[in-house]
């Protein structure tokens, strides 16, 4: 077991435990965000640079600060640690930098994208960006291109997190799409046409943290925080689909099928093509009752509420009361 | 002149073929470490000689080697790093072209002190007509019972592989090379774990630079503490340095660490001068990713002592009045040059060159090379001046690699010792876009 202390909160967690478990281990807002760092799918972590903190002490033994920020998703802790996240200054500017980063090239048409309401990168932007842009130049776009019935594949909103490529390679039986390019012409894509329909390549469009990815049998139904999330379940025939999922309801109709995530957005349980994109009707899907949905979301709130990332807030406060910020967020966006 | 350890022959005619390098002293480092030492006194002997990584970084070869992770029954691995590819270094081509037998007597010597019974070169991919050199020469050496099994009766084997790259810049970094040869896509790993623990096929890999290599054999010939007496203080040895831009003798040239700069460029025996006459502007003094310097601080240091061609030297007064002796790549830049111009050139390299993995590089590359390429052609306002400052700032260090750095540096620089040519982009947009318009140490000269 390691004893970390991380934004002044001490947390024992075992050894090999990488930063950003361990403070989700604390919880609250003093987790750090991650865009392609995924608990379930090996070998992600380190590339969006969102996670970024500063490790004050590298350990009991070596108490010396590392030089530079480090990726909390994939940097394992060591006893001793200290790591300094909301409580240091330079780490939520370089935070927002990334933001500037990630936006520059993004199309910001959430108005039409089916993504919005439950982006990972819509979420991060609000919470660390600013309102404006210094971007003054032409933005990065890629033509469509057709992988098949299931999926839309919109290069231009992508964020290059590979966790798409990973999920494919340990889900599916043939990964038939990778990176392709380099630089900021990097792009998904299959390279000679190809359909993606491999069984549980559905779960690219769950791990997808922007709307890059995003289901056809979906697409422009409905906004999601008009739809209601509903746990079902059913006796799936393949033997890897746990059948477990959330069926998103507006009125009687089923739109669509996803796996249940945590409340980091990753997926507890893998799902099926046929789960997600064929068993639409409330008849073939055991109820179970409604989803729990955070009550900060903007699916249940309907509007953004801005969490507490002012590190002023966080180091006034006793270590005890840092979850219940949770419950009463001070600073409110708007209304 | 200096004393010349590795081209010391280079002229002589056939010392590409193993017969001719053989009769000039070659392979005279294998016998001996083969014969009389131990591993751990070839890596003795290097520490010795305070040997510095020549591709760039500086990093002392003898510690690195010490790094090495030496479980039980795993293999490990030496993979030269032949990648040369920064705008401005040519050092190791000309090394590898004309002493291909050089570079392989310092693979068996090194490969012996790490351990290692399969090593690589890679090479970068444009560089196919090397490849064949090297090809030819590793053949050589087998026939010669320098290679294969056995090696001079020592019990010692070892194969050597050359391994062409795609000609990406960006596996020049060590785990995106080692990622290359392991035929994956070139994305530079996340570190730690270090390659010295887990490098190539999650084996025990240390990475050396080819003139690194090449400077273990006069290491193992004379000894260590031979070798440092050359150079001044911590830079030990014998640097190329290739000189390139408006020079009136560009080329490469075998440098004992500590010639001061001026003397580099202005002796007849070195560079002799900036051409046409001209006065010096701006050196870059180890290729396109160090900060580049105007005259009077590459020649003296802010405090007004003599600059060095040493590692201490130029990087003395930090990158706010200093510079690194990087891989070797010295560009020279008259007085007409536009800094404007030569900097959005570098930039669209980095941003050709970026992988594309983690997001400052990436975006932040492209956002630099478009704001520079707006100011060069006259678009530009005051606001992007310190923009480019800022966007620079976001990327370095908080990239997975060092092209984040290698790609913010030189613009930072570029704008912190040359603001007024980039304002007198803004402000006066007509003359400077005009072709063969410049601003001189004094004032804008309009063709």
């Amino acid at each position: 077991m390691a004893k970390i202390t991380f934004d002044g909160i001490e947390v024992e967690v075992p050894d090999g435990t990488t930063i950003l478990n361990a403070a989700r281990k604390i919880g609250g807002n003093i987790v750090p965000p991650a865009m392609c760092y995924y608990t379930p799918i090996k070998g992600t972590g380190g590339k969006c640079r969102a996670c970024l903190v500063k490790v004050a002490a590298g350990s009991a033994k070596d108490p010396r600060p590392m030089p530079k920020l480090v990726p909390s998703c994939i940097t394992t802790v060591q006893d001793g640690m200290v790591v300094e996240n909301t409580t240091n200054q330079s780490v939520l500017d370089v935070r927002k930098g990334i933001v500037e980063m990630l936006l520059i090239n993004h199309p910001l048409d959430c108005p039409v994208c089916d993504q919005a309401g439950e982006c990972d990168l819509q979420n991060f932007a609000f919470e660390h960006g600013v309102a404006t842009t210094r971007y003054e130049e032409e933005r990065r776009t890629f033509e469509k291109i057709d992988i098949g019935p299931y999926i839309q594949l919109h290069m231009t909103r992508c964020i290059l997190c590979y966790r798409c490529v990973y999920t494919a390679d340990q889900l599916t039986e043939r990964r038939v799409h990778g990176v392709l390019g380099r630089g900021d012409a990097a792009e998904i894509g299959t390279y000679i046409d190809n359909i993606i329909d491999q069984d549980f390549s559905g779960n690219v469009i769950d791990v997808c943290p922007v709307g890059a990815l995003t289901d056809k049998t979906f697409r422009f139904k409905q906004r999601v925080w008009f739809t209601k999330p509903v746990n079902a379940h059913r006796n799936c025939e393949n033997p890897k689909c746990s059948g477990n999922v959330v069926l998103w309801y507006k009125g009687k109709d089923v739109l669509r099928v996803t796996a249940r995530k945590d409340e980091y957005g990753e997926v507890k349980e893998w799902i099926c093509n046929t789960c997600r994109f064929e068993k639409k009707e409330t008849s073939d899907w055991t109820i179970e009752g409604p989803s729990h949905i955070q009550r900060t979301s903007v699916i249940s709130a309907n509007h953004y509420e801005l969490p507490v990332v002012n590190p002023q807030v966080i180091a006034d406060l006793p270590e005890s009361s840092v979850r219940d910020l949770e419950n009463n967020p001070p600073l409110k966006l708007g209304r | 002149m200096g004393r010349k350890l590795l081209t010391e022959h280079i002229n002589v005619p056939g010392i590409d073929s193993f017969e001719v390098y053989r009769k000039h002293g070659g392979y005279r480092s294998v016998e001996k470490a083969l014969k009389t030492m131990t591993p751990d006194e070839v890596v003795e002997e290097v520490k010795k000689s305070g040997l510095r990584g020549r591709g760039g970084a500086g990093f002392p070869t003898g510690m690195k080697w010490s790094f090495l992770a030496k479980p039980e029954g795993v293999p490990r691995h030496l993979v030269c790093n032949a990648d040369e590819s920064e705008p401005g270094t040519f050092k190791d081509r000309h090394l590898m072209t004309k002493l291909p037998h050089l570079l392989i007597e310092g693979m068996i010597t090194s490969s012996y002190a790490l351990g290692a019974n399969t090593s690589y070169i890679y090479i970068r991919g444009e560089l196919l007509y090397v490849l064949r050199i090297l090809e030819k020469a590793i053949a050589e050496a087998y026939a010669n019972g320098f290679l294969g099994k056995n090696i001079l009766g020592s019990g010692y084997d070892l194969d050597l592989h050359v391994h062409p790259g795609g000609g990406a810049y960006i596996c020049g970094e060590e785990t995106a090379l080692l990622e290359s040869l392991e035929g994956k896509r070139g994305n530079p790993r996340n570190k730690p774990p270090f390659p010295a623990v887990q490098g190539l096929y999650a084996r025990p890999t240390v990475v050396n630079n080819v003139e690194s290599i090449a400077a273990v054999v006069p290491i193992v010939n004379d000894g260590g503490e031979e070798y440092a007496k050359l150079g001044v203080g911590k830079s030990t040895g014998t640097k190329l340095i290739s000189a390139c831009g408006h020079l009136n003798k560009p080329g490469i040239y075998e440098i004992e660490l500590g010639v001061p700069v001026e003397e580099f460029i202005y002796s007849d025996e070195y560079c002799g001068g900036i051409w046409k006459g001209r006065d010096l502007k701006a050196v870059v003094a180890g290729g396109s990713s160090v900060p580049i310097l105007p005259k009077e601080l590459i020649l003296k240091t802010a405090a007004g002592e003599n600059r060095l061609m040493t590692y201490e030297s130029l990087s003395d007064g930090g990158f706010v009045t200093g510079t690194m002796l990087g891989s070797g790549g010295f560009i020279a830049m008259d007085e007409t040059t536009c800094i404007v111009r030569n900097t959005w050139s570098f930039s669209r390299f980095y941003h050709h060159e970026s992988c594309g993995q983690c997001s400052p590089c990436r975006e932040g590359t492209g956002w630099m090379e478009k704001v520079l390429h707006r100011l060069e052609h006259g678009h530009g306002h005051m606001h992007d001046i310190d923009l480019l400052v800022s966007v620079a700032k976001q990327i370095e260090g908080n990239t997975i690699c060092p092209l984040g750095e290698a790609a913010a540096w030189p613009v930072a620089a570029a704008v912190r010792h040359f603001r007024h040519e980039f304002e007198w982009h803004v402000t006066n947009p007509a003359e400077a876009t005009r072709p063969g318009a410049y601003y001189s140490s004094k004032a804008a000269v309009v063709a």
